[in-house]
């Protein structure tokens, strides 16, 4: 007799089901983060555009208890995305050199690195 | 040899008396170098020979003993008694129907899988005068990891994206497709592009990575679904920006 029981998943709450789901949901929730901020930029640009007098507050804001909050959290959740993805890189980007597979760990150094040159650059060019 | 008695709780659905599945429990004296297979091949011959189940190999090859173990999808004949405690559940592969206690339908594996034609499709056709197709070392190592794939579908039970949408072709079929479009000697990646490339194929992939984590052949078919999707974003970029590339 043919009377398959299917159990389904649940379409709101899975992802709190597994640990692994979890870690999935927590790289894809900080890329809000990264939204929000994108956000932040552009209203920061159109305060520029106003006139110095309207920047300034835009730049007081950004240096109140609130503003330091936000970039706080952003920056951890921007870091933590971040590495999420730079440890899968291997995965999405097999490079073969001769008859081997460069080591998964110099494909993702190689992301820390450049990751590190950059963030040196703009930090030697903002001070 | 040193013997534990572990309490076994095993999902069982009787399609022809059942409405749903229960939980029936087990005493089994365990040896400590058993798999869980062992313990439910116990059961089976001394306590209730009703309990319906998968098995062949015994030895992680066959790919047909997958069970979801404490809630994670392994071979019942590689998951080792001495890494549980006394108290070990056991149910029928998630995200697939459930036939009969421990057994699940694998049609619609069988069907996504058949659908990704994964077999050889030479670039042209050779007589066998010919001789072989040669591939260097190279050339193998490029889709090897690929073909070590038991069908076991671990991955299946793995994956949420499967679970929420069971249209999605899934990671094995189209690790499977992978496999053959990575080999030298193959010529139909076309064929199996229209399938894989498509939104039911890898884009429905969300990389959540839990089925590589749960291979029990270290095929990473998440890996396997990024770069199926490296390649057809190009092959996107060169019919719709650089039609001239176009082979
Ligand atoms: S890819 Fe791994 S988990 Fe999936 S069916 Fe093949 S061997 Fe099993
Ligand atoms: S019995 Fe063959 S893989 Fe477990």
């Amino acid at each position: 007799m043919n009377k398959p029981y299917v159990r389904s998943l649940s379409k709101t709450g899975w992802f709190l089901t597994q640990p692994r789901y979890k870690r999935y949901m927590a790289r894809e929730v900080t890329c809000l983060f990264i939204f929000a901020y994108t956000f932040l930029l552009i209203w920061g640009l159109k305060r520029l555009a106003e006139g110095p007098d309207a920047f300034q507050g835009f730049l007081n804001a950004l240096h109140s208890p609130l503003g330091v909050l936000f970039n706080l959290a952003v920056l951890i959740a921007a870091v933590y995305h971040s590495t999420s993805w730079f440890n899968v890189t291997p995965q999405a980007m097999p490079i073969m050199r001769g008859e081997e597979f460069v080591p998964g760990n110099i494909i993702v150094g190689a992301h820390y690195a450049v990751w590190a040159v950059v963030s040196l650059i703009v930090l030697i060019l903002g001070v | 040899m040193s013997e534990r008695q572990i309490q076994l709780e095993v999902l069982r659905y009787n399609p022809e008396t059942d409405s749903e599945p229960r939980y029936q429990s087990y005493s089994v004296p365990c040896l400590n170098e058993w798999v869980v297979l062992d313990a439910l091949n116990y059961v089976k011959d001394n306590l209730d020979p009703t309990l319906s189940y998968r098995w062949s190999c015994h030895m992680a090859v066959c790919g047909s003993c997958g069970m979801m173990i404490n809630g994670e999808p392994k071979l019942a004949c590689k998951a080792f008694i001495h890494e549980y405690t006394d108290q070990i559940r056991v149910d029928p592969l998630a995200n697939f129907p459930i036939e009969r206690d421990l057994v699940t339908s694998v049609e619609d594996f069988i069907t996504k899988l058949a659908s990704v034609k994964p077999y050889l499709i030479p670039k042209s056709d050779q007589p066998v005068s010919a001789g072989e197709f040669k591939q260097t070392p190279a050339e193998l190592k490029k889709f090897k990891q690929y073909t070590l794939c038991i069908n076991c579908m671990l991955c299946y039970a793995a994956c949420p994206q499967y679970g929420l949408v069971p249209e999605f072709l899934g990671p094995a079929a189209i690790s499977m497709a992978h496999r053959y479009n990575q080999d030298s000697r193959d010529g139909g990646r076309d064929e199996r592009q229209e399938v894989i490339a498509s939104d039911e194929g890898v884009w429905e992939c969300s990389f959540v990575g839990a089925c590589s984590e749960v291979c029990p052949k270290h095929v990473d078919p998440a890996g396997a679904l990024q770069q199926v999707k490296v390649a057809s974003t190009i092959d996107w970029y060169k019919e719709h920006l650089m039609p001239w590339m176009k082979k």
